[in-house]
């Protein structure tokens, strides 16, 4: 029995495996072992170096990324299971230079709250392997292996100031939803390997792409594998993790959940949607119509209402990923113009909310609150964190000339060109949103520049040079996509289509 | 030369915003140079804007000049494109006229809670907003123009504004952007629906040119009708057109002086701007179709507007109610889609920005003298304050319409174009609608009168009889105004040197609506037997 186990092992032939194209995740992996190892080695003296050590790595990582882009081949490894083109490129560097941020942002944040240090980053760096990933995964395991290996990292961080009660619910029910979310998703994908006997992506969408009425079995799996990801996303009705998570979770890892976790959802869904079931636009597009009408409409009015700015910023993103949302809803129609809108708003969503973070935690530093009635005033003692705050504000209300006008843009621009009446009405819904929302963005605006400061405290803002740098960094791109949108432009004309030969 | 058809309109256009990025550097303490460096930077602006005026070849005026044609968004068929022509001239000229005066009146009357730096920069982008909408030639650089104008407006209002600074500053960026909303969306769908008139291919361009000149070729009627609708709400709430014109009492009695005047001088234009430079010569069959509407929101906007101005106790908020019956009067003009009736836009549009912002002036300088503007409480402005009050009559004169002045030529046309509006369109329905314009007139020039007679005449109220604070007009107000009373009358006397630039550029911009199966025969002999050719 042994010897013939043996004997098939020793007949295994590893698969030809093109180290470049694997290099971004063999460099995280890495700089997390050597993070773990700085721990192990020099105990607590290794504290004071392990956000360099993940910051300096993830900018390494960058390298291999970069190289590839200038590569610019598509490579595609274990039979098609894993690919790099332009679109996973694309969304690595955004989960690494998310990531980047969301360490400058920690540094001060978990050395001052006393945190376990080297654990931290440990975890937010195997999050981030499991985005890059992801952003590479065409097949059902390997997606389903990347999207665990970025969420369990992410339960425990949002529970990481473990003697405060909301952080322990936050973690618990950031946990519990996620969980609940992976078996529908798990239910889903068996569902459609059953069909397509396969679990390549490209197989599947030949097995279910095929015209004609789909079965039972195909309309089930699809809505499953949608309604998982409308978890991770955390769009209405399947949002009501995200405020409770946001609040009690430590702001950076916020700041992280926000952005980064909720682009891999995107990824991971529009990895299945162009690649597996593209053509099945009967059954998902009336499902994400309605996802995404509800998560801008639910998550503006429910933003008004907000007095905490962590909480509103969640429903914000609620609302965002209603917009994001949008042009999947007609992405049979016009496939290429909805990837493109929803990666280009992914991109600067991820800078102009980033941004937005970083502010707050500037601010909470000096008031010690997340009251939105904490941002009053601080025109007149802070006028650059003012000024920032707006720029980040107006972008996500999509005011030009800051980024997220062009997002919108993007998203109304798909909506209209698929040219039926559903796109026109969900193009019409986004354009009121956009209005309800100004409200309550503008209302902070309005605090921040026509409001007296609280007790007349008038002591300026310290800001850290990683706070400064990050600030810098997030301001400076969405100011730049919002004057030369071509840049963004260039960078977001991706395709997943080639896989499948459409 | 060269220099100038290249550079001349990027160089007016963003003169302003760099002038604001350099007192970005200078620190908050120095008003003084801030001030200088701000009046100096519109000034650098007029200059250049007189040069692009003095270049302007006027035998050419219907086609645009300047010309910039570049790359900018590829992604989505979106260029930088500018120019200037007839239709746009005046309004620049206009826009960079009346910003050095509002500079010069800032130079001893800053706005509590001070901070000059921020309120004189925010100033300079509004500038670049309004003057590069008057020149971008494509519809998503309008678009950005266009919205780039909302912040500045906004946190002027939200800051050094009035009592109820919050709620008119919220209400105006609301109102707005719900406008500009769905008017993006109406240029998207013109985006993906024009057709080339000729080949019928499908475009595919936000090209302003190109997009006049298919003139909603191959989109159906209703689709036709949709897309003016979106565009009819970002340009009519802008306008502000009534029933969407609540925001602009609040906005501009809220507002600080400087405020107003460039609120009520170049900001309204905005929408009626994009109405004859967008919706009408890109969309003529909807622009036929809508047109009764747009007449009869306008007529309502005449009368609505005056009679809100003769129930108003607030000098302020009467003249921001007489900017609604106003801007009736341009709309009643663009609605006839006749050459006449829009040339009589134009001009009222530069009418209405010199008169009404000249009346902001002096509301802010009485409001700085007596601390109050319930119109009950002033009166005897002429004994206390002789040429104060003789401006304020004279203004009051030119607003009312009074041949003669600039007023008249915005008015009187535009009832008159409504005689005989252009084919297609119902000819009784605008005739109703000149009665009822008439009437308005006639309203104005009471409410008007009487809003003098209560301020003006008669003698000083009690409390304000010895006041030392009433003093007469002052030297930068002087320098601020003078320039405005003089344009005033120019035009009054000479309406020629408004009509002649800009009746090329709108006969242009109607030639598409001339070639209407049955439509626009009309405007033509119309233009011939009013306008004498």
């Amino acid at each position: 029995m042994l010897a013939q186990l043996a004997q098939q092992t020793e007949s295994f032939v590893r698969p030809a495996i093109d180290w470049h194209a694997v290099a971004p995740e063999l460099t995280l992996l890495a700089v997390g072992a050597l993070v773990t190892l700085l721990d192990i080695v020099f105990l607590e003296r290794g504290r004071r170096f392990t956000s360099a050590v993940a910051a300096v790595g993830l900018l390494i990582t960058m390298v291999p990324i970069v190289t590839l882009a200038l590569d610019g081949n598509d490579r595609s490894l274990f039979s098609g299971a894993f690919v790099v083109d332009n679109y996973a490129l694309v969304m690595k560097a955004l989960f690494v230079l998310s990531a980047y941020v969301v360490v400058l942002l920690s540094a001060n944040y978990v050395a001052e709250g006393d945190y376990w240090e080297n654990e931290y980053y440990g975890l937010v760096l195997s999050s981030v392997l499991g985005m890059v990933l992801m952003a590479s995964a065409r097949d059902l395991i390997t997606v389903f292996v990347a999207l665990e290996l970025l969420s369990i990292p992410a339960y425990m961080l949002a529970s990481w100031r473990k003697r405060d009660l909301k952080s322990n619910e936050a973690g618990i029910k950031y946990y519990l939803m996620g969980v609940f979310a992976s078996a529908i998703l798990l239910y889903g994908m068996s569902l459609l390997y059953g069909s397509a006997g396969s679990t390549l992506l490209t197989d599947i969408n030949s097995a279910v792409g095929a015209s004609g009425a789909p079965s039972a079995v195909v309309v089930l799996g699809i809505v499953f594998v949608v309604v998982g990801f409308g978890f991770k996303v955390s769009a209405v009705p399947f949002h009501t993790w995200a405020p409770d998570t946001y609040e009690g979770a430590p702001t950076p890892v916020t700041a992280f959940l926000s952005v980064a976790s909720k682009a891999a959802g995107f990824v991971a869904l529009m990895n299945l949607l162009f690649v597996g079931f593209v053509e099945r636009g009967d059954i998902y597009e009336p499902l994400l119509w309605v996802l995404a009408a509800l998560s801008m409409t639910v998550g503006n009015l429910i933003a008004l209402r907000q007095t905490n700015i962590v909480r509103m910023l969640a429903y914000s993103g609620v609302a965002q990923a209603g917009y994001m949302l949008a042009p999947l809803a007609v992405a049979s129609s016009v496939p290429d113009t909805a990837l493109s809108a929803t990666v280009t708003y992914l991109v600067i969503y991820a800078a102009m909310n980033l941004g937005a973070f970083v502010v707050v935690m500037a601010v909470a530093r000096k008031t010690r609150s997340a009251e939105i009635s904490s941002f009053n005033g601080l025109f007149s003692y802070a006028p650059g964190l003012a000024v920032a705050m707006s720029l980040f504000l107006f972008a996500l209300a999509g005011i030009p000339p800051f980024g997220g006008w062009f997002a919108k843009f993007r998203v109304m621009e798909a909506v209209i060109e698929a040219e039926t009446t559903s796109g026109l009405v969900l193009g019409v819904v986004v354009a009121v949103n956009s209005v309800i929302a100004l409200y309550y963005y503008a209302r902070i605006g309005l605090g921040m520049w026509a409001n007296d400061a609280p007790d007349g405290d008038l002591t300026p803002v310290r800001l850290p040079f990683s706070l400064a740098s990050a600030l810098i960094l997030t301001g400076g791109v969405t100011l730049v996509f919002g004057v030369l949108p071509q840049l963004v432009g260039d960078l977001t004309q991706v395709s997943l289509l080639s896989g499948i030969g459409g | 030369m060269d220099f100038l058809n290249d550079w001349g309109l990027t160089l007016v256009t963003f003169l302003p915003l760099a002038g604001a990025l350099v007192m970005m550097a200078i620190p908050k303490e120095e008003e003084k140079v801030l001030k200088q460096a701000a009046l100096l930077t519109s000034l650098a602006t007029l200059a250049a804007g007189i040069w692009l005026l003095v270049e302007f070849d006027y035998d050419r005026a219907g086609s645009l000049q300047y010309v910039v044609d570049k790359n900018w968004i590829e992604v989505i068929g979106s260029g930088y494109t500018l120019g200037l022509d007839g239709m746009s001239l005046p309004l620049l000229a206009l826009t960079v006229l009346v910003m050095p005066l509002v500079f010069i009146y800032s130079w001893d009357h800053i706005p509590s809670p001070g901070n000059a730096k921020a309120f004189l920069a925010l100033m300079l982008i509004l500038e670049t907003g309004m003057i590069g909408t008057f020149v971008a030639q494509d519809l998503i650089l309008f678009f950005v123009f266009f919205e780039v104008v909302l912040l500045p407006m906004f946190f002027m209002i939200a800051v050094w504004g009035g009592e109820d600074r919050r709620y008119a500053s919220l209400k105006f960026f609301l109102y707005t952007m719900f406008g500009s909303a769905l008017m993006l969306l109406g240029f998207l769908a013109l985006f993906f629906l024009s057709k080339d008139p000729v080949t019928g291919e499908l475009l595919r361009t936000f090209d302003m040119r190109v997009l006049t000149d298919a003139a909603g070729a191959g989109i159906v009627r209703s689709s036709q009708l949709l897309i003016f609708g979106g565009m009819f709400l970002g340009f009519g709430v802008k306008v502000p057109l009534f029933p969407f014109h609540t925001w602009l009492p609040d906005a501009h009695t809220q507002a600080p002086t400087q405020g107003s005047v460039i609120l009520a001088a170049v900001l309204l234009k905005l929408g009626t701007y994009g109405f004859i430079r967008i919706a009408i010569p890109m969309l003529p069959e909807a622009a036929e179709a809508w047109a009764p509407w747009i007449g009869l929101f306008a007529v309502i906007g005449i009368i609505y507007g005056a009679l809100g101005c003769l129930a108003q106790t607030d000098m302020k908020r009467l003249i921001a109610f007489s900017s609604v019956a106003h801007m009736g009067f341009v709309m009643l003009g663009i609605a006839t889609l006749t050459d006449f009736g829009i040339n009589a836009a134009i001009f009222g549009m530069v009418a209405h920005g010199l008169i009404t912002g000249m009346l902001f002036f002096i509301a802010g300088s009485v409001k700085e003298r007596y601390h109050t503007l319930e119109i009950k409480r002033l009166g005897g402005m002429l004994l206390q304050a002789p040429r104060l009050g003789w401006i304020l009559g004279f203004t009051s004169m030119a607003s009312l319409g009074l041949p003669g002045l600039a007023g008249f030529w915005g008015e009187f046309p535009a009832i008159l174009a409504a005689y005989q509006p252009a084919n297609g369109i119902p000819e009784e329905t605008f005739r109703g609608y000149m009665v009822v314009a008439a009437i308005g007139t006639v309203l104005a020039a009471g409410y008007l009168l009487w809003l003098l007679q209560r301020t003006a005449m008669g003698e000083p109220s009690e409390e304000f009889a010895n006041d030392p604070h009433i003093t007469d007009v002052n030297r930068f107000e002087w320098i601020a105004w003078s320039p405005i009373l003089f344009l005033i009358v120019l035009f009054g006397v000479a309406p020629g040197l408004i009509f002649d630039v800009t009746d090329p550029a709108v006969v242009e911009s109607l030639n598409n609506c001339l070639q209407l199966p049955d439509g626009c025969e009309g405007v033509a002999a119309a233009t011939t037997a009013m306008f004498g050719g």
